[in-house]
């Protein structure tokens, strides 16, 4: 009786050994190997692992992947819970404003990334075009700042709605009464924020920094189509470093990186998780 | 109140920003995206957009590409729903830690995973297949799908399942007449995620596919060719991109506003 939850979820984990067991086993798999087009494998044991953590190249990626992620952190969540207290609760702005959220969304990858080439295009560009005014030469092919930041603005653009779009539900849950107690309580409305609205954001606010930690993580066709990583290596990310190795077919070394990568993701996902499950536990009873 | 409208209205214009910008771009000749900057299309054409639907390719990626989204959601949808349930409903042994280890497959880096998938479904003979494509992306999609729907489901009080089978109602007839319903709100978010997140996912649909299944996002790289970037061409293939995105966004409109306010908070 009390395990036939295990009977309901024998569909999700069914497609998901297709879809995630067998190829995460293949990868670690190749991960232990040494492998060449046209000869066996060979078993090297954890040889590639050691390869990989003293090539500076993923070490500098993975540098770069993290600090990376935290910028995204730090500026995506703030902004989307304003956006979300911004918004009207109910009536048609409310309906409006969500639409028009959930459009850049579903925009793919590589059209956000054709979408930055076509503004930042060295001689035609809007944004280059912007910044000669203030004759400031603005070039992703030859600035590595620039490039780089033009992908986390362009992150910040294409992600900032989810995080609002979640808090924007967040606190359409919140009833009415705790703001009206907050009000006869005299409450300014940063303590109402910190006080009533934090606190009750807290589950929502945990899957949109999980999702954007993780996602970030992934980022790869942005910069591949900006830049195709560069200038150098400035917008390497982890992601389209490993991939570049898979696809010149060192699947060892891609292999143990991405083994590397996912362990370092899940761990730093489960201090989130436990942190943020933990805190304000006392204060939301 | 009035400063608080104002911010949003501003960011409202800022993200609309590039999608105009594109909109822009894409009724342009190539000559004059490459001659000067201009705000609104001096000599406005269509040629771009009319040339996406006489061309067979264009025509015939774009319904491979709808086609495998919509399959991944059903997918997504039918693995995810029980699953959750299990998980609202029932603390059983191991719960908690199969919660997470789901949560964990939405980590794996799909660039990683294109060599093991490619072999994988080569020797499951789907290659290249709808099938192929829509699977992959249940990578992604189902442990997004069941925390989402687990969050929907934990909102709705254990006494309705308790009161139904009281009153002698199958499992399957409580599902469908008084379950459904009352979650119903929650399975459109959750497609409305599945679909944008296989929609826009490019290196898993790039890798499966060849000629047979290839999607849209794959034959748009395909555009920045030899012969120098068509930009206008890309830009009104990637409006077009947006079209059925807005369509389902339209649809779920309704959801997004009450449906997301049952979510567990």
């Amino acid at each position: 009786m009390k395990n036939r939850g295990w009977l309901f979820l024998i569909p999700a984990i069914a497609i998901l050994a297709i879809s995630a067991f067998i190829p995460l086993m293949t990868v670690i798999n190749y991960s232990l190997h040494y492998i060449f087009a046209g000869s066996d494998p060979t078993f090297v044991g954890f040889e590639n692992y050691i390869e990989v953590l003293r090539d500076p190249a993923f070490l500098k990626a993975l540098g770069r992947q993290l600090i990376f992620s935290t910028m995204i952190l730090v500026v995506e969540i703030p902004l989307g819970i304003a956006i979300a207290l911004a918004m009207p609760k109910r009536g048609i702005g409310a309906t409006i404003s969500l639409v028009l959220l959930g459009i850049p969304l579903l925009i793919p990858f590589n059209v956000v990334g054709i979408i930055a080439r076509v503004l930042t295009h060295s001689s035609v560009g809007l944004i280059p075009g912007f910044f000669a005014l203030f004759n400031y030469n603005f070039n992703v092919a030859l600035d590595p700042l620039d490039a780089y930041m033009t992908i986390f603005i362009l992150d910040v653009w294409h992600w900032t709605p989810l995080v609002a779009l979640l808090c924007y539900a967040g606190r359409q849950a919140i009833p009415d009464a705790f703001y009206q107690a907050a009000q006869i309580d005299g409450a300014s409305a940063w303590k109402t924020f910190r006080y009533v609205t934090l606190p009750k954001l807290r589950s929502v606010l945990i899957i949109g920094f999980l999702l954007r930690f993780m996602d970030s993580f992934k980022i790869y066709a942005e910069p591949l189509l900006l830049t195709g990583g560069g200038p150098g290596d400035a917008t390497t990310f982890l992601s389209l470093h490993v991939a570049r190795k898979a696809e010149s077919y060192q699947l060892g070394y891609a292999g143990a990186s991405s083994a590397i990568y996912l362990f370092i993701v899940i761990v730093f996902s489960y201090i989130f998780f436990q942190l943020m499950t933990n805190i304000g536990k006392g204060e939301n009873q | 109140m009035r400063k608080r409208h104002l911010f949003l209205i501003l960011y409202l214009i800022v993200l609309f920003f590039p999608i105009y910008w594109m909109i822009n771009t894409s009724l342009k000749t190539d000559n004059e995206i490459l001659k000067e900057l201009t705000f609104i299309p001096k000599d406005l054409t269509f040629k771009n957009y009319v040339e996406i639907f006489t061309s067979s390719l264009w025509r015939n990626s774009f319904l491979n590409s709808i086609f495998y989204v919509c399959l991944n959601v059903i997918i997504s949808l039918i693995a995810a729903v029980p699953a959750a349930y299990a998980f609202s409903r029932w603390k059983f042994r191991g719960s908690h830690h199969l919660f997470f280890w789901l949560l964990t497959n939405r980590m794996a880096p799909a660039a990683v995973f294109m060599v093991p998938f490619t072999e994988l479904y080569y020797t499951l003979h789907i290659y290249d297949t709808h099938l192929a494509v829509a699977l992959a992306h249940c990578l992604f999609n189902i442990p997004l799908a069941i925390w989402i729907l687990e969050g929907f489901m934990s909102g709705i009080p254990r006494e309705i399942d308790e009161t139904a089978f009281i009153d002698g109602y199958s499992f399957a007839r409580f599902f469908n007449k008084v379950f459904f319903p009352l979650i119903a709100p929650g399975i459109g978010v959750a497609a409305f995620f599945c679909f944008t997140f296989s929609w826009i996912e490019l290196i898993l649909a790039k890798a499966l596919t060849v000629t047979h299944a290839k999607p849209v996002v794959v034959t748009l790289t395909v555009g920045i060719g030899a012969e120098g970037v068509r930009w206008g061409l890309l830009a009104a293939a990637g409006v077009l991109t947006m079209v059925p995105g807005a369509i389902v966004v339209y649809f779920v409109r309704n959801y997004m506003a009450k449906g997301f306010a049952l979510g567990r908070v």
